[in-house]
This record gives C-alpha cells, sequence and structure tokens, in this order.
C-alpha cells in the first residue's frame, strides 16, 4: 500500500495540516492524543469529510485533486467506527449480507467462514440492540472484512471495550490481516493495543504528522513525546530457549548471552516473541544485586540521558542490539552519577508477551 | 341505497385522495429532505410556505389558485398550450389543489423523520459501496417506513376532508369535481337531511378508522430501534 497525502485543514482554531507518504504493507496505527486530527484525517482519507481540500492518492488511484474527489462508495474501503454504526433494523445477519452484496472483489471471504473468525454464528438471528458493545463492534469488524475493500480504517474501534474483549478481538485482527493480506489504517490512543497489533506506526501531535517509522524505533526515541507516556516503554526481541516446570516460568534468549524469564507462556521452543518492557517498570543499580528479589538483572550501556529539570528523566540503555527505555528520579541518576557510556544494570520488573511471531 | 350522483362523489373523493397522495409523496419526500439536511439561510422562510396551509382559510388558497387557473392567466394559458384543456373546473384543478392543500401534512412527518436520522448510517452505507440512490431505498426509507405511512395517510385523509379550495377551483360539478364535502353541502342545502346523515356519518367513521389506524401503527414496538 502507498497512501500520498498532502492535507490542509483550517477549522475554527483547529488546523490539520499532513503531508507524507504512508508506505506500508501490514497493519499501520495513527497513535496521538485525543483532539490531534487522527479521526478527521481517517474520516478525510475515507471520503467522509467533502468539504477538506488536499491531494490524496492510493497506490496509483486519484482519490481527490484540486478538481474532483471520488465519493467514498468508489474508494473501495471499508471503515470500522468507534461506535460501530450497525443498522438497527437489520439483524446481524442481514447486516452482514449489505456489506456481503456489495463487496468491491469476489474472491473476498464469505458470511460463514467471516462469523467463525470472529466467533459471531451465534449471534446472526439478533438485532444490534440486543448485543453487547464487545459483540456488536465484532460483527462490525465482520461486516467490514466482507466488503473484501483494498485498504481498512479503523476508528479506535475497541475504545469501548473491556480489557478482556479488547484482547481477544485484537489477536483475531492480527491474525486475519495475516490471513488476508489487507493493509489497515488503525486510529488508537492506546500504546499497548498499538504495540500488540501494529507493524508501522504515525504519531500525530496538535495537527501534524511528528514522526513515522517502526515501533521499536519510535517507542525509544527520547525527543517524541510518546516515549514520555505513563505507560511508554520499549519493545525486545527474544526466542524462547527453555520452559521451567517447576516453577512456570520460560527463559528468552535475547542474544547469545543474555536471557529473559517470564511467567511461562505457551510457545515452543524456537519461537521468536517481542516482549514488552513499561518504562517505569526498570531500575538501574551499579552493581549487579545478589540479594534482589528481580528475576531479570541484565548488564547494559547507557545510550542517552534526557537533559530536563523535571522530577523524572528518561534514558535510553542498550542491552546487546537491542534499546531499553527506562525512566528514573532525576534525584537518583544525579546520586548514581548516571552518565551516557556507562555501564550499570538494568533490574527489569515486568516482561509482557505482545506476539507470536512464527505461529501461523 | 344511494342516488348515483353521492356513489360518483365518493369514487371521484378516493380517486382525489389517492392521485393527490401520490403526487404528494413524489414531490414531498425530495422537499422534506432537502429541509432535513439544507443550511440554507432561507430555510425558515421555505418551512413557513409549506406550512401556510394550516393557517391560512382554504378560500384564500381557493382564491389565488382560481385567479392563476384562469385561461386568461399565464399558468392557464401555458396548461392550456401544453395538455390541450382547459385547467379551471377541471380534475387536474382539484389535484394540484390539493397537493398544495395537504403539503403540509406530508412534508412535516418526513421531515422530522429525516432530521433524526443518523447521518453516521449513512457513512457507513458509503463505505461499504452504496450510492445515494442505495442509500435511500436501503437505509433511510426502512428506518422512515412509520413516517411514510403517517405521512401517506395524513395527506390522503386531508385532502378527502377538503372542502373550501375545492369549492374555489372545482366548482360543483356532479361526476366530474364534486367531491363528497361538497355533495354533503348540496344535501344541506335543499334540506335532504336523511341522505346527509349518511354522508356525514360515513366521513366520520372513515376518518376516525384511519387516524386509530395510523395512532396504532406509531406505537413504539417492543424493540426499540437503537439507532445512534
Amino acid at each position: 500500500m502507498s497512501l500520498l497525502v498532502s492535507l490542509e485543514l483550517q477549522r475554527n482554531d483547529f488546523q490539520l495540516s499532513v503531508h507524507c507518504a504512508i508506505e506500508s504493507s501490514g497493519i499501520t496505527a495513527i497513535y496521538g492524543h485525543s483532539g490531534a486530527g487522527k479521526t478527521t484525517l481517517l474520516r478525510w482519507l475515507a471520503g467522509l469529510e467533502p468539504q477538506t481540500k488536499g491531494h490524496l492518492s492510493f497506490n496509483d488511484q486519484i482519490w481527490q485533486d484540486d478538481k474532483q474527489q471520488l465519493p467514498s462508495q468508489q474508494r473501495n474501503i471499508a471503515y470500522v467506527f468507534q461506535d460501530g454504526r450497525l443498522f438497527p433494523h437489520l439483524t446481524v445477519r442481514d447486516n452482514l449480507e449489505y456489506s456481503f452484496k456489495r463487496r468491491f472483489n469476489d474472491n473476498g471471504p464469505g458470511i460463514t467462514q467471516v462469523s467463525e473468525w470472529l466467533v459471531i454464528n451465534q449471534l446472526l438471528a439478533k438485532m444490534p440492540a440486543e448485543l453487547s458493545a464487545g459483540q456488536q463492534q465484532r460483527v462490525a469488524i465482520s461486516r467490514a472484512l466482507l466488503s473484501a475493500p483494498q485498504l481498512l480504517l479503523m476508528d479506535e474501534p475497541l475504545a469501548s471495550l473491556d480489557n478482556h474483549s479488547k484482547k481477544n478481538i485484537l489477536h483475531h485482527l492480527k491474525k486475519l490481516q495475516q490471513k488476508l493480506t489487507l493493509p489497515i489504517l488503525y486510529v488508537s490512543h492506546d500504546i499497548e493495543e498499538i504495540s500488540q497489533i501494529a507493524d508501522h506506526l504515525v504519531l500525530m501531535e496538535q495537527g501534524k504528522i511528528s514522526a513515522q517509522g517502526s515501533l521499536q524505533q519510535l517507542f525509544t526515541r527520547l525527543d517524541l513525546n510518546i516515549s514520555h507516556e505513563e505507560n511508554a516503554g520499549s519493545m525486545i526481541n527474544a526466542v524462547v530457549s527453555e520452559h521451567d516446570d517447576i516453577y512456570q516460568l520460560t527463559e528468552l534468549k535475547i542474544n547469545q548471552q543474555l536471557t529473559l524469564q517470564l511467567t511461562k507462556i505457551d510457545c515452543a521452543i524456537g519461537d521468536t516473541v517481542i516482549v514488552r518492557i513499561p518504562a517505569r517498570d526498570v531500575s538501574i543499580s551499579l552493581n549487579k544485586a545478589k540479594d534482589s528479589s528481580i528475576l531479570n538483572i541484565l548488564p547494559a550501556i547507557i545510550d542517552e540521558i534526557e537533559t530536563t529539570n523535571a522530577a523524572k528523566l528518561l534514558l535510553r540503555l542498550r542491552i546487546g542490539e537491542q534499546i531499553l527505555l527506562v525512566r528514573l528520579t532525576r534525584k537518583s541518576v544525579e546520586r548514581l552519577r548516571l552518565a551516557v557510556g556507562m555501564s550499570v544494570y538494568a533490574q527489569i520488573k515486568t516482561v509482557a508477551l505482545l506476539t507470536e511471531l512464527t505461529k501461523p | 341505497m344511494l342516488p348515483e350522483q353521492d356513489i360518483a362523489a365518493i369514487v371521484l373523493t378516493i380517486k382525489l385522495a389517492s392521485v393527490s397522495t401520490m403526487v404528494l409523496l413524489l414531490l414531498g419526500t425530495p422537499l422534506a429532505w432537502w429541509l432535513a439536511r439544507s443550511k440554507l439561510r432561507s430555510k425558515p422562510l421555505l418551512e413557513a410556505i409549506v406550512a401556510l396551509p394550516l393557517v391560512l382559510p382554504p378560500t384564500v388558497l381557493g382564491f389565488y389558485l382560481l385567479l392563476a387557473f384562469a385561461p386568461t392567466s399565464s399558468f392557464g394559458q401555458l396548461w392550456l398550450s401544453a395538455t390541450g384543456a382547459q385547467l379551471a373546473f377541471s380534475f387536474s384543478a382539484l389535484v394540484i389543489g390539493s397537493v398544495l392543500y395537504s403539503l403540509p401534512f406530508v412534508v412535516q412527518p418526513l421531515q422530522a423523520s429525516f432530521e433524526q436520522l443518523p447521518a453516521s448510517l449513512l457513512e457507513a452505507a458509503a463505505t461499504m459501496g452504496a450510492s445515494k440512490r442505495d442509500q435511500f431505498f436501503s437505509v433511510v426509507l426502512p428506518l422512515s417506513r412509520r413516517s411514510f405511512i403517517t405521512a401517506a395517510s395524513l395527506g390522503f385523509a386531508h385532502t378527502v376532508g377538503e372542502f373550501g379550495v375545492v369549492l374555489m377551483i372545482g366548482g360543483n360539478i356532479p361526476g366530474e369535481t364534486q367531491v363528497l364535502a361538497i355533495a354533503l353541502y348540496d344535501k344541506v342545502e335543499n334540506l335532504q337531511y336523511s341522505e346527509a346523515h349518511w354522508l356525514a356519518a360515513g366521513l366520520v367513521i372513515f376518518s376516525l378508522l384511519l387516524l386509530a389506524m395510523i395512532y396504532r401503527f406509531n406505537q413504539p414496538s417492543a424493540l426499540a430501534m437503537g439507532a445512534k
């Protein structure tokens, strides 16, 4: 997918100014705080903001230029709205039929298939008003997939759901994306959600795109806002090397020498996984503590220290080839006289599994 | 039971009401849609014009229509050259009069329904590839079904009950422009009270049944439409 965007929009005291090329094949997350213009950008991409001027092309197809714009219904896209938007006068099955009958490509998946993927087979006879928020969103996502679009736009589709349903749907969605090779633009303001699902990241701040690239890279750039969020963290690639049945732990190798341990996960030995380590759950000591309760203590080299007068500072550590983000109080940084290039030990309290890359 | 002339009046009334209702739905739907969606400054003026028949005495409307339909007026001449028939005192004149007279009864329920219809559902339909026309038939129409039935019934019933406008522009030609309300007026003028009773009671029962049906139909169903 290649999306060429050039958009200027002035609305009251809100200004949107986006000029970029979004290149991706998998799931591209658009991240930003509320009011950053994410939804407006997505709606414009879908052709739902006809008043807005700009240039837009998808692959080699022009969607909007100075003279004309292609209406939504001819862009061959699908859109999952934050609020589901199921047709209230139609049953779940008829809602699915609605998009299936008008699908853009005959090679798309069928209703039986999609209802199995998103586990909605039991709901087909119900009316939308009878469904829970989570069920409605699953139906909305199914309906979007049945359109067989060339691009799927999703606007915080899981914002109204509890953590359990969220995890469940994210898991399905990731698998489906790989199965259908369908490019997805996914708007969200939830870092954990993005870490679990996205392959690429576009950061938006106050109506502008501040950076785009891989998650690993952007999450650990100290000059970006996203590394300063409360639940900011880094992502580490690792390989499952051992299961410990006595203590119910799994050991991951992050390079030839270094390992991490986490609560036992359901992966085969040799699987490649990505784990997420929140910056607030890492501390630093100058010597390797022998009597600490923390399992994961890794040697690291300080790569960068933020210089501000805030109470807390961000540090970037290098562990082998990989980058670890740490948040410490400025007091600790000064007391330990931490400086760029120093060798230290990173004590890691939480390691969370994100994805299983090699599993089908 | 009823004299032939009265049967003719009943048939003519039903024919007039049916044709007018159809014309009203065809013209009223786009007008109501436009009024519901437009943000133009002149919109309140148009809404007022549509609502005018609600407050004006029908004779006022009838008077102006009579002037417009006269063969000497430019509209009357245009009609004459286009159709070859005179407009005044014809069935077509009755239809035009009825359409104007019953316009608010059709446009207002439709406009209210269209205003409540969530634009978000139309956006969703558009992203699924539905054209404007397709959106109207697959989303707007089924979601405003009740309002269409209300509008059609009110338009029909109101045309059946019309008197002043018809008297002014249609006159009283039996079998051609003499509708029920006017036939009734004739009976009373001629002191034929027993026949007048038949017609009057018939109109009361018909109107009562039709209105009761509308209200019955408009009761909220058990399954609330959860549209947002």
